[in-house]
């Protein structure tokens, strides 16, 4: 395939690096000369130093027939605007944009980016994963946010210890799909008997994460 | 009409100014508030320290009650992100963006954005000048 990276920051440098590894044709685009000279010594002549919302430069570097473009600059601004000029000017399928304030993550899903990354986002995520004493987990937001993939470990004073998954009142659009337990990996029926430090994986609304947490952790 | 301007820049400022002289109501956002001393003392509207491109400094500034929305700062980028908020989340009327750029102008221009870009304007109105 090939890619075009916006942006030859820290965060620019190493997908560049992986993408090259994956067998990519992989061109960076930097506004900063040292930068630019600094990749082209540790990673061969894969940038090129200019402005990825210009569509000059964009022209100059054939984004027409680019099959993913990836803005990873530290300013939303100029993610959003790299990947609309790639978006439509240059028809690239599928646009990437790095988000670094959240609150930016559905506004460019609505002005048509195909796919955001929102670093403060993942490191919340990941922080999250590493607290053990929290009790609900979110591993994964389904396309559009309307559902989300939880984990929850059940604590060994737990009401719902020893009952079996048919006995317990789960709210409205709440599946348990897996459960870790003592026996390891199972997909659980009605009868499957909740275990006392298992982790369950469930799909839920993000609307209902609380009341599911309660019926599994009280 | 109720109008919100992003960056009180000279030709923010001056906009400002000469809408409120006309008996609007104007709000102009900037975040640097050093700008604000380019509002002349006769200045009745309002002057508001936030970033453009941030939907609660919007809300703030009173984008859900504007007629209209102006994006005039340095950033081609920042005037093209804050005026596609005002247009597709806040549903403002009237949004004008200003855009150096002449590719990015043009760009925006056939997305449906209100646009001007002073580089081909001013460019042009040179080439008048000098040619006669």
């Amino acid at each position: 395939m090939y890619i075009i990276v916006v942006g030859g920051g820290k965060v620019g440098y190493y997908l560049t690096l992986a993408l090259l590894g994956e067998g990519h044709e992989v061109l960076v685009l930097e506004k900063d000369a040292k930068r630019c000279e600094l990749i082209a010594e540790q990673l061969g002549s894969v940038c090129v130093r200019g402005d990825g919302c210009e569509a000059r430069t964009l022209a100059d570097v054939g984004t027409e027939r680019a099959d993913m473009f990836i803005a990873v600059t530290d300013e939303d601004e100029d993610n959003l605007v790299a990947c609309q000029v790639a978006k439509h000017k240059f028809k690239v399928p599928r646009t990437i944009a790095r988000i670094n304030n959240p609150k930016n993550e559905a506004l460019f899903k609505k002005l048509g980016i195909d796919v955001t990354v929102s670093s403060t986002n993942l490191i919340l995520e990941h922080i999250e994963e590493e607290v053990p004493t929290h009790p609900l987990v979110h591993l994964l937001t389904l396309r559009g946010g309307a559902l989300e993939i939880v984990e929850v470990r059940i604590p060994s004073n737990s009401s719902v210890v020893g009952k079996r998954m048919k006995e317990i009142v789960f709210p409205p659009e709440s599946v348990i799909c897996l459960m870790i337990g003592g026996r390891g990996a199972q997909v659980p029926t009605g009868d499957t008997i909740l275990e006392a430090e298992a982790q369950v994986i469930a799909v839920t609304r993000p609307e209902a994460e609380g009341a599911l947490r309660a019926a599994l952790t009280e | 009409m109720n109008v919100v301007i992003m960056g009180c820049g000279r030709v923010g400022a001056q906009l400002a100014a000469l809408l409120d002289e006309g008996g609007h109501k104007v709000a102009v956002l900037d975040t640097e508030p050093y700008s604000f001393r380019r509002l002349p003392s006769s200045f009745n509207g309002t002057a508001l320290l936030g970033d453009g491109t941030d939907e609660d400094s919007l809300k703030k500034v009173g984008i859900e009650e504007a007629d209209a929305f102006v994006a005039v700062t340095q950033g081609d980028n920042r005037n093209v992100m804050a005026a596609q908020i005002a247009k597709h989340v806040f549903n403002v009327p009237k949004v004008v963006c200003r855009i150096y750029d002449p590719l990015r102008e043009e760009l925006y221009h056939t997305l449906g954005l209100e646009t001007i870009s002073p580089t081909t304007i001013g460019a042009q109105m040179l080439r008048d000048k000098v040619i006669g």
